[in-house]
């Protein structure tokens, strides 16, 4: 399998982080929620506020893995005029600001597949994204986007769970690329939280198998935990949490209220420092 | 379109696809669940003790085999083809969805399941779940659209009498495809001890083929009960299509008799050019949906669109995926009937036959309607009547404008 030249960001992002001996934190948000503008706003505030990397969710109308916070900012997304365009739009104008932050779209495949595997990998090359986490592309559907991907220079970033057993997760892992994303819980975004035991076991068996950097999802909802997690793996994502500011800063229209971007990038600026102050006890 | 294949029985491959439908597109935290439900099934179907089982149970608790019957003053009403109906409306629970459920309970049982979970939209396979899983006393939840709930209110109650708990899904638009998104959900949550037992031909392989199988009961006795009939095969087949269960269950075992013509309808709802129907095949294109690769109804940014049906059996943006390979390599013809025309039918066969059919055979019946007066009375048409109508008595009163 041939494997394009990436851009580059994710892998210095990780070396600089390794550097200064610290986990990455990582913020999700949906692009578009609660509007485009808001949004853009939001995403371009991001790393100021501690984000060493940024994930952007692209809208799907049936987000299976999905709990109900992210379920909710989908449906404000489409409402904000999201589709596979305009968070690629979205991602051109973070760009112009920021040629530094990794950018990785999460969602799943059928937008992508109905805008065109190709078009879709050389338009999002060109915007800017770095990488790609597709719900619902296993190892057995490697050939539809994954492969692809890999050629294009795109990092294909793959879930492992807790349900992925020793046996699979070499099969899991073969074409990751630029990290591994391990999902903390046996269940959806936002939802139970596990234990940080649980959650190093889980990361050291996972460098038992790759030299991948590990990030960890999934449950992970205060600066607290994200501190937690931040002492054991390379990265901490928090998602349903900080949609959830969102949420609460919406009037009964569903409009941004006013200080929104404000108190979601102070959110932010929280959970980074969790992470931040976090003291590592993962051995590289 | 390739070139036609030797057999048209041969699929799915091993990844489970169907030509470039059906697969496995679920999250990680899935796929170890159905690889396992996937080979629990292997195992199951090698086991003639497994078969031997199923078959006590379809005999003395289903009720099969259901009769062939000769539906004479149809036939004489369109005074064209000799016109049966498959009586799976005669089932235990009054449709077809027993006979899937059936196997797949068994099955859960085999993998030492103890918990039961299942997506409804009518309610009908909800109840034929409850009903499986209150024989062989497994905890049964079912996922239900919270609109749903309100306008089914006696199939709620039936389910809430067998033991079952419905859970209201208030989640994206409320309807079946997101009663399906949070069964997945709620899967993906409870990994040790829950089997999903999915009510048609779709979701990820194995599901699309293993319901086939279960439901290939229906082709396989129509095969015997004609031939005993009328000493050969049918000349064509119908059925109606929403998932496609019922269909692929009577199609399946004909598909590589060529001349047998087999036809599928799906739901026209107010009309394909209105935008409000069910029609994934005639009105839709080929995307990603619960787990497969079929035809859906969705926007240009790959968002899915609600279906509309009269029949909620029907109401679903999607098809099984071995229903689009059938279409697309042309074994099968798929057209489609509006609401109107399915009522006009619901009422001519309680009238001419004694037999209320349920809404979403009725759709099979307005197509047979269509084709049957133009067909020489020598031609043998076999119609699956897949549901009783009395759980449709409401939705009929109520688009007749009348008051119950």
């Amino acid at each position: 399998m041939s494997r394009g030249t990436t851009s580059g960001r994710v892998e210095a992002r990780f070396a600089t982080l390794r550097k200064e001996g610290r986990a990455a934190f990582v913020p999700f948000i949906m692009a578009a929620d609660p509007d485009y503008a808001t949004s853009l706003e939001i995403l371009k505030g991001l790393p100021a506020a501690g984000a060493d990397m940024i994930e952007i969710g692209v809208m799907y109308s049936d987000p299976m893995a999905d709990g109900p916070a992210i379920q909710a900012a989908g449906l404000r997304a489409k409402a904000g005029g999201a589709r596979v365009t305009r968070t690629l739009e979205m991602v051109r104008a973070f760009r112009a600001e920021d040629q530094d932050t990794p950018i990785i779209l999460m969602g799943y495949y059928n937008p992508i597949y109905i805008y065109g595997v190709e078009k879709f990998l050389t338009d999002a090359r060109e915007a800017g994204v770095d990488g790609l986490i597709v719900v619902d592309l296993p190892p057995e559907e490697d050939s539809e986007l994954c492969l692809p991907a890999l050629d294009a220079g795109m990092h294909f970033i793959r879930l492992a769970t807790p349900t992925t057993d020793d046996i699979r997760l070499p099969a899991v892992l073969a074409n990751t690329s630029g990290f591994v994303y391990y999902v903390a819980v046996a269940g959806i975004t936002g939802t139970k939280s596990a234990d940080t035991g649980t959650i190093h076991a889980a990361v050291d068996r996972l460098k038992r198998h790759t030299d991948l950097p590990v990030a960890v999802g999934f449950g992970i909802k205060t600066p607290q935990q994200a501190g937690a997690v931040a002492e054991v793996a390379d990265a901490a994502v928090v998602g349903s949490a900080i949609v959830q500011t969102i949420a609460d800063n919406l009037d009964a229209d569903g409009k941004a209220l006013p200080g929104l971007v404000e108190k979601v990038l102070n959110f932010t600026r929280e959970l980074s420092s969790g992470v931040r102050n976090a003291t590592r006890q993962a051995a590289e | 379109m390739s070139a036609e294949p030797n057999s048209y029985r041969t699929g799915p491959d091993e990844f489970g696809h169907f030509g470039i439908f059906g697969g496995r597109y679920v999250a990680e935290t899935l796929m170890p669940l159905i690889l396992e439900v996937e080979k629990a099934y292997e195992a199951a179907k090698a086991d003639p003790s497994f078969q031997a089982e199923l078959d006590e149970f379809l005999k003395h608790y289903v009720g099969r085999p259901s009769p062939l019957y000769f539906a004479e003053r149809l036939t004489e009403h369109y005074g064209g083809a000799k016109i049966y109906f498959k009586r799976d409306e005669l089932n235990h629970t009054g449709a077809h969805k027993i006979n899937n459920c059936m196997g797949q309970i068994l099955l859960a049982r085999r993998m030492g399941k103890k918990r039961i979970i299942a997506e409804t939209g009518a309610g009908q396979h909800g109840v034929a779940t409850a009903t499986v899983c209150a024989r062989f006393g497994l905890e049964c939840v079912v996922y239900m659209g919270a609109p749903d709930i309100e306008r089914q209110a006696p199939f709620v109650f039936r389910m809430k009498l067998l033991g079952a708990k419905v859970v209201p899904v208030t989640s994206g638009t409320a309807t079946l495809k997101d009663a399906m998104n949070d069964a997945l959900r709620d899967w993906v949550s409870n990994v040790d001890d829950t089997y999903y037992l999915i009510g048609t031909v779709a979701g990820p392989h194995p599901y699309p083929a293993m319901v086939r199988d279960f439901q290939s009961v229906i082709g396989v006795e129509t095969r015997e009960q004609m031939m005993a009939a009328e000493g050969r095969l049918p000349d064509s087949l119908v059925a109606c299509i929403g998932g496609g269960s019922n269909a692929m269950g009577l199609f399946y075992p004909f598909l590589d008799d060529k001349d047998v013509r087999i036809i599928g309808v799906e739901a026209a709802g107010h009309g394909l050019e209105s935008g409000q129907h069910a029609a994934s095949l005639t009105g839709g294109r080929p995307g990603v949906l619960h787990g497969n690769r079929t035809y859906l109804l969705q926007d240009d940014d790959g968002q899915i669109i609600d279906a509309h049906s009269i029949s909620a059996g029907l109401d679903y943006p999607g098809i099984g995926p071995e229903h689009s390979w059938l279409n697309d390599s042309g074994r099968v013809e798929y057209v489609s009937v509006t609401d109107d025309e399915a009522l006009d039918c619901f009422q001519l066969c309680s009238r001419l036959e004694g037999i209320i059919p349920a809404l979403e055979p009725s759709h099979a019946l307005a197509h047979v309607g269509k084709i049957a007066p133009e067909l020489p009375a020598d031609h043998l048409m076999v119609m699956n009547m897949c549901g009783r109508g009395d759980k449709d008595v409401f939705t009929v009163a109520d688009a007749l404008g009348v008051k119950l």
